[in-house]
Order: structure tokens, then sequence, then C-alpha cells
């Protein structure tokens, strides 16, 4: 690829909650959407104290798979069907965030094979001077995630266990899903 | 983004965005203190881009007013400081123009400090300014903010640590893989060589890139200083051979 030469990244610094959150940010779709599900999590650093001025922003298809995109070589979603796909939460001094939205469902991938459904994950933080990239899969779809190419991949049941989701004891609705940027239990994160 | 193509028959062909390497700053960056418990140990996992990766939100419609690109009239009074102009162009390395874009910007007042709870810089406050905007590209993928010059304020990174003037800039390009974060500076910054955030670019002149230009011409006669910065996002296979028909319905876009 030649061209122009591209912009490097910086740091987000420790003031991005002044320019970032919307208030509408987490949530993707309205939390009394038929089929909402929640995604709450804590990022933390490498000795495990919460990182509380971070940002968390997902982006991901819709419950059909599909995304309003022209690139998408699939075509457009059906009518009536406008899903945002992107939710942005900064991080509470707990280091706490959530996300409220749909699950996603499955993709083909450009391999002929299919990708289970997931979120792709951009944490932000003071510190981190480019963006860090990873994934949130689903604990009840077994049989999908040993068919993906990204979990597949990953040899160590450990390393892939930190992109998957826990299910709440309690609630089907809601799924918990940590970020550890560093040391014991370090999540897998991605170049893209 | 209404009208799409009918569904091609069979097989998935996405367009393939470039990976920089030794481009952006290393995480493990030992002078800029808080990486050293924030960096990821272990080296990232090269995934191929899929539809995720290659598809991305359209933001800003309805989310943005055009008077959030002022930030001098977003109070009742006029902020102090230095009013500037700040404009360029969202492209991609194909030199194509990145529109309907959402641009957002935070920066510092002129005297150094930021309107956060965080920010314990003794310098004053600005009832008048709180920091922030926000755009959208036009059809040539062209931003334009109206501001004060931010200050250069200290922190408590080394001794005597002080971040040159610089405005945060936040993009998202049209794909999940252009997602960038970044910080704008100002020419001739007597302390861009201190600086271990602008100096953890390993290439230095990957770093210019991040230098605003004063340009005369952009200048407002009796009313501000005009700067230009464009920002380059990661392009494509496909969006840098616009031109050839080969590029199939992908050239639709444009």
């Amino acid at each position: 690829m030649t061209g122009l030469p591209l912009t490097p990244s910086q740091t987000v610094g420790p003031y991005l909650t002044i320019g970032l959150p919307w208030p509408d940010g987490p949530t993707v779709v309205p939390g009394d959407t038929p089929g909402a599900i929640t995604i709450t999590g804590r990022l933390v650093d490498g000795e495990g104290a919460p990182v509380p001025d971070g940002l968390i922003e997902t982006w991901q298809a819709d419950p059909d798979g599909r995304f309003d995109h022209p690139d998408d070589p699939r075509g457009a979603p059906g009518q009536g069907t406008a899903f945002r796909g992107f939710g942005r939460c900064p991080t509470a001094p707990d280091g706490s965030y959530h996300i409220v939205t749909l699950r996603p469902g499955a993709l083909p991938s450009p391999d002929g094979g299919r990708e289970a459904p997931h979120l792709d994950v951009s944490v932000f933080a003071r510190g981190l001077l480019d963006r860090v990239v990873t994934r949130i899969y689903f604990p009840d779809e077994e049989e999908a995630n040993a068919d993906d190419p990204v979990l597949s991949a990953i040899t160590d049941p450990a390393r892939r266990g930190t992109l998957i989701a826990a299910a709440d004891a309690d609630d089907k609705s809601r799924f918990h899903f940590s970020i550890r940027l560093q040391g014991e239990h370090e999540t897998v994160f991605f170049d893209v | 983004m209404t009208t799409h193509p009918p569904s091609p028959p069979a097989g998935l062909v996405l367009p393939s965005y470039e990976r920089p390497s030794g481009l952006h700053p290393p995480l493990d960056s030992p002078g800029y203190r808080s990486t050293a418990l924030r960096a990821p140990s272990q080296r990232p996992l090269m995934i191929t881009q899929g539809l995720t990766e290659i598809t991305g939100p359209a933001l800003g419609e309805g989310r943005v007013a055009p008077a959030d690109a002022d930030l001098t009239t977003q109070h009742a009074g006029e902020p102090l400081g230095e009013r500037i102009i700040v404009t360029g162009r969202v492209l991609d390395s194909g030199g194509r123009p990145i529109p309907d874009t959402l641009v957002e910007v935070w920066q510092a007042n002129a005297a150094g400090r930021y309107q956060h709870a965080v920010d314990n810089h003794p310098a004053p406050l600005d009832p008048n300014f709180s920091g922030v905007g926000r755009c959208v590209t036009d059809s040539e993928g062209r931003y334009r903010f109206v501001t004060i010059k931010p200050g250069a304020y200290p922190w408590r990174n080394h001794p005597n640590a002080w971040r040159p003037a610089h405005i945060h800039f936040s993009l998202f390009g049209r794909a999940f893989t252009q997602r960038l974060v970044t910080q704008m500076y100002f020419p001739d910054d007597p302390l861009f060589e201190y600086d271990p955030i602008f100096n953890s670019i390993p290439d230095p002149k990957a770093r210019q890139r991040l230098i605003s230009r004063f340009d005369i011409n952009l200048t407002e006669p009796d009313w501000a200083l005009g700067y230009e910065w464009d920002i380059v996002l990661r392009g494509s296979a496909g969006t840098v051979f616009e031109e050839q028909p080969a590029a199939g319905r992908r050239g639709e876009r444009r």
C-alpha cells in the first residue's frame, strides 16, 4: 500500500471523559427493548487494580448477523431494523462499565467458514498509547465458538477463556466480561 | 448508507485494510510511566479482518449540531485566550477523503487547565470554556473547529514535566480498523523534545505529522488565527485503486 503516510496514535490521557462519553453511549438499544442484554465487567491493570479513567467501545452485528454498512457485500439489513451497533461507556471509579445491547448473530467469514456471535471491543485509557482491541463471545454458543476461526486459533484454553463472557447466575439477560490489561489472566488482544 | 446493491451470489469478498507496523507508539513506553501497569505483556494476536472489522458505525446524524464545532460560543460569555480556527481533512492513505465521519475533540483552556475533576493544576478554570467539540466531515472529508489555543500544562510523569499544547482528536473513519484517537500539536513548541508522549512515536518523521501548520490564508482577519491539520487513516485495497473498474461494486460507494 503506497500513498499518504498515516497519522500515528496518542493516548486519550486522563481527561477523556470531557470529550468522549455520550449520555446514551452505553445503550446500543433502550433497556426495555425485547431481547436486550447487559454486558458488564471491570477494566483492571497489571496489579488487578481498577482502571477508573478508561473507555470501552463495542461494535457488532445485529441479531441477524447484518451490518448497515456499504462494505457488507450481503446488502442492507431488512427495513425497520435500524441498529446502531456501537456502544461506548467510560469506566467508573471501580473500573466497571456496562453495555446494553442485543445479541449479535453469527457471521460468514472470508475463508468460507462462520464466525461465532461476538462484539469487537476497543479499550482506551491513560497509559495506553494506542487502543487495544479484544472480542466478547458468549458462553452458551459452545458449538459456534468451537468453529470460530479466531477462537480456535488460540490453543491455550485459559487464554481463549478470557474472550468468553460469563453468564450471570440469576439473570439470563446479563453477562460478565472483565478486561485485564496485563499480567495473570491477561485478556487476549488482537491486531486487526 | 441507505441504498445497497443486491447481495452477490457467492463468496465473501471484503476490503482489506493495511496494517501499519512501527507507526504507532509501542504500548510499553517506559518514559511514559502510566504504561507500566497498563500495557499488555503479550503481543496482540493478528486476526483476519472479517465483517466486524471492515464495517463501522455511522455516527453523527442527529448527534452533532453545527454549533458543536465552535468551542467559543458554548457559554454566555467568550472564553479567554487566543481564538483559533483548526481545520483539515480526514483522508485514507489512498488520498481519498472520508466524508460524513464523526470527529470529536477535547482540550485544556488557554491557561492549561481541563474542566475535569481530576485536574488540580493551579491554573484558572474558564467558566466560558468547556473544551469539547464535535463535527461531521463534509463531502470532501473536511472538518473545521473554532476554539481557543490550549495552554501547556504540568503533569507528574517526571520532575518538571510539561505537556506541549495539544488538542485531543477522536476519529472513526468508516471501519472498525480505522478507529484512531490521537493528539494535534502546534508548530514550534519548545516542549516537544521533553515530552515522552510525543516522543513515544518511534519515527521522528511520523511525530511531525501530529503538528498542525499555521496558515495565513486560513486566518480570518481581525478575528482568529488559522491552523491546518490533515488526518490520514488506514487505507484498504479497493479504496486505493478507486479508478479501476475491477474494484467492482465497492467503487460505487463514492
